[in-house]
């Protein structure tokens, strides 16, 4: 079945929403009633039909607007794609790893046909074709990183691996949660998460480069973070905070429902076979407060973990100013009935 | 087990130089082996009767040619029987069981010029990091040193394919590597390699030090046979098993024996995956790993099982 | 958000590498006297092996050039400002072989700097050795321009480009050589509080 992509935005009018079954491909994020800092990492495999995990690129309705609303991004602000020169052999990797995804999973949309090293890749919604010769940066219209996540959901960063270290060389990021790639760019593994609060002390992120830079060929593995974001608002980069930034002044008791968004990354890692890089995607998805009471396991999770959250990472997380509004909305959706563990709707 | 299996064919067995051997492995049931970078090496999984030998190999075929894998064994002097194996018994046709690659020796990419240095077997890594510096139009030069001309495998091809880049040194005809002469005056941006016995890699890294070189410049690859020893047991503390090591065993190994998956990535005390917890030993610990710090090793409380072992009876790991 | 942030840089301070061929010392101010420190853990030869770049900047009345003559270098280049000693760098480094050994001593947004050059020519960072003397005054590059404000000692600062009141975080970048100013007031436009001086 071929999914119908929507027009929508995610800046001015902000038409952006979620048809239920975009509500039910949520990667809700709570396995229980209350949230902490954890490694959480579990192999990337193929997961449940109709949800994120069914592929390891998910393409969803939304595609389309994310693609353009990135372009937009990007024609501001250039800097939100940078690769130090070293990088090339892994953004190679990187176009191979989302073109064969997307013609294997999604055969309807995209196609890759590869004849040695001559390419052929065809995306159908966004009217794309291209032959060139893999390997060969003048016979792609773009560098190879930015060509393909032009054409791919998600934020991508690639990660140099030397000295025992992973190191943020590479990347295209415009819908992240409030760091730039452009300040972060050539940091290691524990530099660009220098600003995470209380992590680092529980040793969070010394277990977590361990076990990243052991990362084989074919084995990728998936966490989930998130936050939450005022109108669903993809480019809340720290360069456009000025911007941005006062939205989280203007929630009420009225709009909750419509203004406030979960929003959840699923962070997956691929080791990139000739470059030994690593890439690590940052898939975001938002969803109303509205369209996430529709399933009442996720309403009594969500009212609970907003009461019970540290707040150390409240703050960091930028949700302080609006928390206890959007909990008071929340408690009505709550009947205090006991939830089943896991993420899935019951 | 923490590494992906892929099943293959022995597909020409040919010895190269006096006690050198090289494989070339075809995939069994697939079209191609999976990619790599330079430098990568597999974990070959050999039956010998009752027991598997699980040894590294460098790749030492094209990165850009995955259709086979092409790997060099050098019949070590005390085989503990995986090179005994491989020179002795394997044939042509053999399905064997190989690791997915993994690189614990890439090449630095930003460096604007690579110096390679090789003794012996340890030739195999740069082979296939030369076809990937080639590919990529990088600088390099490789300073390759053998016991003669007999005994040295593969110096005539890279003389061939790679011309003035490559220097060979005999040493029975008295030739050695002028290290000195050959880091003094390089670039800034040089890296430097060395793969080879272990006296040569110490040699390579004092040479680098005295010639000013940063450390961050110098590279090694430096895999470990585990050592023979005395037998003793291990006791597994989570799980309440006792599993006794032989002689010429290591724990990794014992373990295996015993059906217990064990994490690991290079068999060969290089790599930190199979670092684990002592609860408790009676006996004196046998630290043979490049991975630990000596103040790590000192303490006494973590163990490279895949190398290390013990001198006594018992120990027992936080498995 | 005040605690210790890994991504800020460490400055061990000067150790000679007595191995290195030849040794490049760049300094500014107050850092002279980390060289002059140095002097006292190592040798006569291993000042004959070496080139020290000098900026006087705020230190001029101290006269630490004539200290640094004293230690008999083989090169000491005393230069007006900080564009003028990392133009001399960039020369000298264009050349230079694998066994040299940089140092950098005085303020972090020089050292920085120093580093920038480094990185440049193909040094790794970590192989060059640092000591942080004088003011602890901070590049700041405001994420918002880009544009980089010089001699931040307070904070809140305000951008000396595009004005926006920049709250100065922990979190440094190598690239560029600088601490992120993000703006403080955007959920309360004018809630700036006065800039406290704090980094002198």
């Amino acid at each position: 079945m071929g999914l119908m992509f929507k027009d929508e935005t995610y800046r001015g009018d902000f038409t952006f929403a979620n048809s239920p079954a975009a509500i039910r491909h949520f990667p809700f994020p709570f396995h229980e009633d209350k949230y902490m800092y954890a490694v959480n990492i579990e192999p990337h495999v193929p997961g449940r039909k109709g949800t994120a995990y069914e592929f390891p690129i998910d393409i969803d309705e939304h595609y389309l607007a994310d693609m353009r609303d990135r372009a937009i991004t990007l024609a501001e602000d250039p800097l939100r794609c940078q690769s130090l020169p070293h990088m090339l052999a892994a953004e190679w990797d990187l176009v191979e790893l989302l073109m064969t995804s997307m013609a294997r999973d999604y055969p309807e949309h995209f196609s890759l046909t590869r004849d040695g090293d001559q390419w052929h890749w065809i995306n159908r919604p966004m009217k794309i074709e291209d032959k060139f010769t893999f390997g060969n940066v003048a016979t792609l219209p773009l560098r190879p990183m930015e060509y393909i996540t032009r054409q791919c959901q998600g934020d991508f960063c690639l990660l140099d691996q030397r000295d025992g270290d992973l190191w943020m060389d590479a990347g295209i990021v415009t819908s992240q949660a409030d760091w730039s790639l452009d300040f972060d760019i050539g940091m290691s593994f524990k530099e660009w998460h220098a600003p995470v609060p209380m992590a680092h002390e529980i040793g969070i992120f010394d277990r977590a480069l361990k076990f990243l830079l052991a990362m084989q060929i074919g084995h990728p593995v998936r966490r989930l973070n998130w936050t939450m974001t005022i109108n669903p608002r993809l480019d809340t980069a720290p360069e456009t905070y000025p911007k941005w930034g006062i939205d989280r002044t203007t929630v009420t008791p009225e709009n909750v429902g419509d203004k406030v968004h979960l929003r959840v990354e699923l962070q997956a890692l691929w080791r990139l076979p000739r470059s030994n890089a690593i890439v690590f995607s940052i898939r975001g998805y938002l969803l109303k407060m509205r369209e996430l009471v529709t399933i009442p396991k996720w309403s009594r999770r969500m009212h609970r973990v907003l009461k019970t959250l540290p707040p150390e990472i409240a703050a960091y997380k930028g949700l302080s100013r609006y928390q206890q509004t959007t909990i008071d909305w929340l408690s009505k959706y709550d009947d205090g009935q006991p939830t089943s563990l896991g993420f899935f709707p019951d | 087990m923490t590494t992906n299996q892929i099943r293959v064919r022995v597909a020409e067995v040919e010895t190269v130089a006096a006690q050198i051997r090289r494989l070339k492995l075809v995939p069994i049931g697939m079209s191609g082996l999976p990619d790599f970078s330079g430098g990568a090496h597999t974990i070959l999984s050999i039956p010998d009767g009752e027991r598997t030998l699980r040894n590294p190999y460098s790749l030492m075929s094209s990165p850009y040619d995955t259709s086979s894998y092409e790997v060099s064994v050098l019949k070590a002097a005390e085989s503990r029987g995986g090179s005994a194996f491989i020179h002795d018994k394997i044939r042509e046709g053999l399905p064997i069981t190989i690791s997915a690659p993994v690189n614990l020796f890439p090449v630095d990419r930003r460096a604007r010029r690579h110096i390679l240095i090789a003794g012996g077997i340890g030739i195999t890594p740069f082979m296939s990091i030369m076809r990937q510096l080639e590919h990529d139009d990088v600088p390099f030069e490789l300073h390759y040193g053998m016991r003669s001309q007999e005994r040295g495998a593969y110096w005539r091809q890279l003389r061939e394919t790679y011309g003035h880049r490559v220097h060979i040194y005999f040493e029975d005809q008295g030739q050695t590597i002028p290290l000195k002469t050959l880091l003094d005056g390089q670039p800034l941006g040089t890296h430097v390699y060395v793969c080879g016995p272990s006296t040569m890699i110490d040699w390579v890294l004092n040479g680098a030090r005295d010639a000013g070189w940063p450390a961050e410049n110098v590279h090694y690859e430096r895999f470990s046979a585990p050592p023979p020893g005395t037998s003793f047991t291990v006791e597994l503390a989570r799980s309440g098993k006792t599993v006794p090591v032989g002689p010429h065993q290591s724990m990794l190994e014992a373990l295996e024996a015993a059906g217990i998956d064990a994490p690991y990535l290079c068999r060969g005390g290089a790599c930190g995956q199979c670092e684990t917890r002592i609860v408790s030993c009676a006996g004196a610990i046998q630290h043979n790993d490049h991975y630990l710090s000596d103040a790590e090793k000192a303490a006494g409380d973590k163990i490279m099982i895949c190398v290390s072992r013990v001198d006594g009876s018992t120990v027992t790991l936080d498995l | 958000m005040a605690a210790a942030m890994l991504s800020r840089p460490v400055y061990p301070g000067l150790v000679p590498d007595m191995h290195a061929k030849h040794n490049l010392i760049v300094t500014e101010g107050e850092g002279a006297e980390a060289v002059l420190d140095l002097a006292t853990k190592t040798s006569a030869e291993f000042f004959a092996r070496t080139t020290i770049l000098y900026c006087t900047a705020g230190s001029a009345a101290k006269d630490h050039e004539t200290a640094l003559a004293k230690l008999n270098p083989k090169h000491l280049w005393v230069l007006p400002s900080l564009p003028t000693v990392m133009f001399r760098l960039k020369g000298v480094l264009a050349t230079a072989d694998m066994g040299t050994r940089l140092y950098a001593a005085g303020t972090e947004p020089f050292i920085g700097s120093v580093i920038q050059e480094a990185l440049a020519a193909g040094i790794d960072f970590k192989s060059v050795v640092t000591e942080h003397r004088g003011s602890a005054k901070r590049r700041v590059q405001c994420v918002h321009c880009k544009g980089m404000t010089e001699n931040v000692t307070t904070n809140p600062v305000a951008c000396s480009h595009c004005g926006i009141n920049l709250f100065v975080r922990d979190h440094y970048s190598r690239r560029l050589g600088a601490f992120q100013g993000v703006i403080i007031d955007a959920e309360e436009p004018g809630s700036a509080p006065p800039p406290e001086e704090i980094y002198r």
